[in-house]
């Protein structure tokens, strides 16, 4: 960022000294943030970035001098502009909030009264405080809103929360954190939960009004990738505590902690790709709809190459879901054929011999509802083994500790329940349970979406080595071009229900590409910080020549 | 199954049943504790009501209307018999046959509504519809009606009321249930070729039992208590069983006279249901995990 | 057509539906009965002669369907026929003219108990909500927890028996009549309206306090707060707005409520309303006034519940203002 020397400048804006927050829970206080130093210059974009249970949500409210309920500030100070936000009084606090302090929330749907028009929530505070006249802040909603690129600056204000996108629901929010023009605005991860696409807007939108005006932000997220567009510079925290703080630059460049590298763990993954025309499974020109009006599937067709693995990539409402459940025969297509080594599959879930079914596995995106929460390892994985393959007693538990071995847990897991184990632990035994059909496909569905990157990493990792071993094909759905890279062999890119590009990933990811790849391909952030700007000037280009 | 052969080790659960309730007993808050040494004491008396009773169910043993004494220490009722006795008698019946009749109404409500959120489609529709209509009826004012039609009879009185507290216990089930066959579980049991029983008594009920038995404690005050509000309207269990309700009815002309007779039996009911509601609450905090407020 | 008012009408045509499925209902109980109600009335022993002369003299020999349209056509227009009791002589009872007083007392007496619940359980409610885990929400919780359980006679009996019979200040008995002045009404129905008010408060404010809880845990409540919005203008301008539907709901679950408490109620206190009837006329199977009291409280109760429906959908800013 060639601005980076003109804004960090001047005396420190918030100074956080050896801060301690605790949560209640299971009827004990346990720390959450346990000792953090912070300082942030006026200005200046802090990144803090951290997997889950890190604590940086619960840092970023903090610097508000604000702790949600059931959390306690027990130690440390909080300096504001001079102020101790501790020792100040909720009064003193409140007048802070809004008009100095600003804060975006990750999800703008829940975060906007659904009762009120989004723009007498945009001024509310500037009115509230007397900061500004009700038509001069009005006005400068109006401003504010086409400078955040939101269609119809004008009277997109006069909408009710309802009535506009999530992504459009994001910019407006940044205007309401702006409205006062605050010192300081804390972004609390705003653009998780959006596609990729529409990531790319908001990050700019935001990214150009906080240099426009100035303004010090604290940006929260656990992306790499994305921090590293919107920051200054980065804290890295793990467990509460901080793991490693320097510039932007300087990080992505030499990160001084072990910990950090693993944060992009998924991006150093890399399989070499291989072919292969002996066809699994052929889906056939499939359609599929729910209520019969509108297709969710349209004439696609996907090839599944045996032992390799085919990355299905797309955003919500892709189709890619749907996609799953048409091969399961949860969904029976409207059109088309589904083929299993050379023979048609029946529609119907029911109409399929038990032989077929223990053939195509499947495994989820989250274990925590996959998994019965009231059964233990012993029978998860033991009910395949007995109900396809007949083992029972001895045999059986053998079987299980075995198949525990290859995915790497030893036999003491046996008897533990869902609850007793991570989020990765469970991951495994969904894998475990699938591997225990001794399948020849197994479709994994998001699989990784829901877990760290590091634990994503070896998730990812097994499965590759397990696809060696027993030459398992794999149907990887997945929104995440990182994990797509890391895994496969071919790549189907899906956008509304129709195959855009289907082909070997060198193919696939190399141009030319069609507009649609083009435009997600484009849209995933880089570990590098001047990507954003990059991409911008050269979409800017494009849109300049093409009118 | 443990054979020398075998390598695996059977290795034992690390907390046995018995452990947890132990662990949670321990944790347990005072109204919990006063409501379950309340019930044990109900589920004795009860239990051993032949053995406790200084008198025998309907055992006429003096004058009618006696102040307490020595010999009869709640004193005696309108045709003589030991009210203290009949208090103990009317324990075994008002609570049995409540408990009779709430554990027909989940039989048949939670049956239905594990089936209607399995199957879905017209059957669930067809239930579901039945059941909004019968909802419709307040109970007391349906087993009312009821009543009148085919007479009063125990016989009745428990399938009535076991019918329409069904309809209750249908709606929760159907709830949690469906809460349950959502889950990817339950479609990956689906997608192995598992049949209905599998899914429903190895997948669903498992899930689903902690809600139910929340909610059996919750039925059976609301079964016991309209249970007792009938017999005191006079249309409910009948004499000469000793039962609560009919107590209250009986012995409430002597309010008039100072003497706080119905209130022994009203009493008795009372600290009942408070003390199931307690365990009920606790119970509740525990399975949630909420703690509210925060 | 305007969301809100398709809902509306939607909710409304339901709300008939369900009226009529429930007359049916009400209706046909007499039917279900094995052997037919005129041979279980009159016993085993009864000859079909007689049989046959009971069933005309309650026109029961003509088919259930027409015997439908007449019951709910007249029931419609407010007559109900003709009562069982005092059959045989020439006196024939009307069931109108015998519910009409007393469905006048009894909604004197639910009034009563209504307008001191609702605003008192609401207010305490929202009180125990906004001082969460305070001294006051821990008393309010455990007292409710424990009156919630109790019997309706219970607490009719301690009442009675501290303020009528030991300090005299009611009678223990709320006989009134026609004639009775309105003031001397009031007083009378005072101790069985107070019962009314103990049994329906506990549940009430339970339910308040749970729903402006949930009201508050709302991620827009916790961004007003962080927008520097002062206490009392979070509740009035964010939560108040989305607060009707909840609120709405939990009064019409107890106003049904208490239509079924009066039954009891109005048994212990010899209170003449159309509960006490209802009773009497159960113990004498007089079937015509059984069943246009259950359709009086079916229909009570399915109205409070579809004015809770109403207040929901056109406070819901999503209905109001469509995309």
């Amino acid at each position: 960022m060639v601005t980076d020397k003109k804004r960090v400048k001047g005396e420190a804006l918030l100074d956080i000294k050896g801060l301690k927050i605790d949560g209640f829970s299971d009827d004990v206080w346990n720390p959450i943030v346990k000792g953090i130093d912070l300082t942030l210059k006026r200005g200046e974009v802090l990144g803090l970035i951290g997997e889950s249970g890190a604590g940086k949500s619960t840092l970023g409210l903090a610097a508000m001098g604000f702790a949600r309920p059931g959390c306690r500030i027990s130690g440390g100070s909080i300096m504001f502009d001079g102020m101790d936000l501790i020792a100040a009084s909720e009064e003193q606090r409140r007048a802070l909030w809004g008009s100095r302090i600003a804060y975006v929330a990750q999800s703008a749907a829940a975060s906007f009264n659904p009762a009120h028009h989004i723009i007498d929530q945009t001024v509310e505070t500037a009115v509230a405080h007397n900061i500004m006249t009700r038509e001069k802040a009005e006005a400068d909603a109006r401003d504010l809103y086409k400078r955040l690129q939101l269609p119809k600056p004008d009277t997109i204000g006069d909408r009710f929360p309802h009535q506009v996108s999530g992504g459009q629901l994001q910019r407006a929010m940044t205007a309401m954190a702006m409205s006062c023009r605050p010192d300081l605005i804390i972004f609390d991860e705003p653009t998780t939960a959006l596609d990729v696409t529409t990531q790319v807007e908001v990050l700019a939108a935001m990214r150009d009004i906080v240099e426009q005006f100035d303004t010090a932000a604290i940006y929260i997220t656990h992306d790499l990738a994305v921090v590293a567009q919107m920051a200054h510079r980065i804290m890295v925290l793990r467990y509460g505590n901080l793991v490693e703080e320097s510039a932007t630059r300087a990080m992505l460049k030499a990160p001084t902690q072990e910990y950090t590298r693993s944060l992009w763990a998924v991006r150093k993954l890399q399989k070499p790709e291989s072919i292969s025309d002996d066809i699994a499974l052929r889906i056939h020109n499939v359609d599929a709809s729910y209520s019969g009006a509108v297709k969710v599937l349209d004439n696609v067709t996907v090839q599944v190459p045996r032992g390799r693995t085919v990355a299905v990539v797309g955003e919500s409402g892709s189709g890619k879901s749907t996609l799953a459940r048409a091969i399961t025969g949860l969904l029976p297509p409207s059109r088309g054929e589904i083929y299993f080594n050379g023979k048609p599959l029946p529609r119907e879930l029911k109409d399929r011999d038990k032989d077929t079914l223990r053939r195509i596995q499947m495994i989820y995106q989250s274990a925590d509802t996959a998994l019965n929460p009231r059964q233990k390892v012993r029978d998860i994985i033991g009910r395949p083994l007995e109900f396809y393959l007949g083992l029972k007693g001895a045999d059986r538990d053998r079987r299980v500790v075995e198949l525990l071995e290859s995915i790497e847990l030893n036999e003491s897991y046996i008897d533990r329940l869902p609850g007793e184990m991570s989020g990765g632990q469970k991951q495994r035994i969904s894998i475990a349970r699938a591997l225990a059909a001794e399948p020849e496909i197994i479709i994994c569905d998001e699989v990784t979406s829901a877990l760290d990157q590091i634990v994503q990493e070896e998730i990812l990792s097994l499965l590759m080595r397990l696809q060696k071993k027993t030459n398992v094909s794999y149907l990887f759905i997945t929104h995440d071009i990182a994990t797509v890279r890391a895994i496969s062999d071919e790549i189907v890119v899906m956008h509304q229900g129709k195959v855009v590009q289907q082909g070997p990933k060198s193919q696939v990811l190399s141009p030319p590409f069609p507009a649609y790849t083009e435009l997600l391909l484009s849209s995933v952030p880089e570990m590098d910080p001047d990507w954003l700007t990059g991409l911008l000037a050269k979409r800017s280009k494009k849109a300049k020549v093409s009118a | 199954m443990n054979t020398a052969t075998t390598p695996v080790r059977t290795i034992k659960a690390r907390r046995s049943v018995f452990e947890n309730i132990r662990r949670n007993l321990k944790t347990a808050p005072l109204t919990a504790w006063f409501g379950m040494i309340v019930i044990l004491l109900y589920a004795i008396c009860a239990i051993f009501a032949p053995l406790l009773a200084p008198y025998g169910e309907s055992e006429i043993v003096g004058k009618a209307y006696q102040l307490s004494s020595a010999e009869n220490w709640l004193g005696t009722d309108q045709i003589g018999r030991d009210t203290l006795s009949r208090l103990i008698f009317g324990a075994r019946n008002t609570i049995g046959i409540a408990l009779i009749t709430t554990l027909l109404s989940f039989l048949i409500g939670g049956s239905l509504g594990v089936l209607a959120a399995l199957k879905r489609g017209l059957l669930d529709q067809g239930i579901s519809r039945v059941v909004d209509a019968f909802l419709a009826i307040p109970v007391l004012i349906f087993a009312l009606m009821m009543l009148a039609v085919v007479g009063k009879s125990l016989i009745n009185l428990i399938i009535i009321l076991a019918l329409l507290d069904a309809t209750r216990v249908f709606r929760l089930s159907r709830a949690v249930a469906l809460n349950s066959v959502v889950m990817d579980y339950v479609e990956s049991a689906k997608l192995r070729g598992e049949g209905m029983g599998w899914i429903v008594f190895k997948e669903i009920v498992p899930n689903i039992l902690p809600p139910l038995i929340t909610e059996f404690g919750l039925r059976f005050c609301f079964v016991f208590l309209t249970i007792s509000a009938l017999s005191f309207l006079g249309v409910g269990i009948q004499p000469p069983t000793a039962d609560w309700g009919s107590m209250v009815a009986e012995s409430k002309s002597l309010i008039s006279f100072g003497r706080p007779a119905p209130l022994y039996p009203a009493a008795a009911i009372a600290l009942l249901t408070v003390a199931v509601n307690f365990v009920v609450d606790w119970f509740l905090h525990k399975t949630s995990g909420l703690r509210d407020g925060h | 057509m305007h969301p809100v008012l398709r809902t509306v009408l939607q909710r409304l045509g339901l709300g008939i539906v369900t009226l009529l499925a429930v007359s049916v209902i009400i209706f046909s109980s007499l039917e279900m009965l094995p052997g037919g109600y005129a041979e279980n009335v009159l016993g085993q022993s009864a000859t079909p002669e007689t049989v046959a002369a009971f069933k005309r003299d309650l026109g029961l020999d003509r088919p259930a369907t027409v015997r439908y349209f007449e019951w709910i056509g007249n029931a419609l227009q407010g007559d109900f026929g003709s009562s069982y009791s005092g059959l045989s002589g020439s006196m024939k009872r009307d069931v109108s003219a015998t519910i009409a007083p007393r469905l006048y007392n009894t909604f004197f007496l639910a009034a009563m108990a209504a307008l001191i619940a609702v605003p008192l359980s609401l207010l305490l409610g929202a009180m125990a909500a906004l001082y969460r885990n305070s001294w006051f929400d821990r008393i309010v919780n455990s007292v409710t927890l424990t009156t919630i359980a109790m019997p309706e006679f219970f607490i009719a009996y301690i009442l009675v028996y501290v303020f009528a019979v030991k300090l005299k200040l009611f009678y223990p008995n709320s006989t009134v009549s026609i004639g009775t002045p309105f003031v001397e009404h009031l007083y009378r129905a005072a101790l069985p309206a107070i019962t009314m008010t103990l049994v329906i408060i506990a549940h009430m404010m339970r339910m308040t306090r749970a729903a402006i809880i949930n009201l508050l845990a709302s991620p827009y409540i916790e961004m007003a707060q962080l927008k520097g919005v002062s206490k009392s203008d979070v509740i009035r301008q964010h939560a108040l707005p989305n607060a009707w539907a909840p609120i709405a709901t939990v009064i019409a679950f107890n106003l049904a409520y208490l239509v079924v408490g009066v039954v009891v109620v109005e048994v212990v206190f010899v209170y003449p309303g159309i509960g006490q009837l209802m009773v009497d006329a159960v113990s004498s199977r007089d079937m015509p006034v059984v069943q246009a009291c259950a359709l009086i409280f079916a229909a009570t109760y399915i109205l409070l519940n579809l004015l809770a429906d109403v207040v929901s959908i056109v406070t819901n800013p999503r209905l109001l203002h469509p995309k």
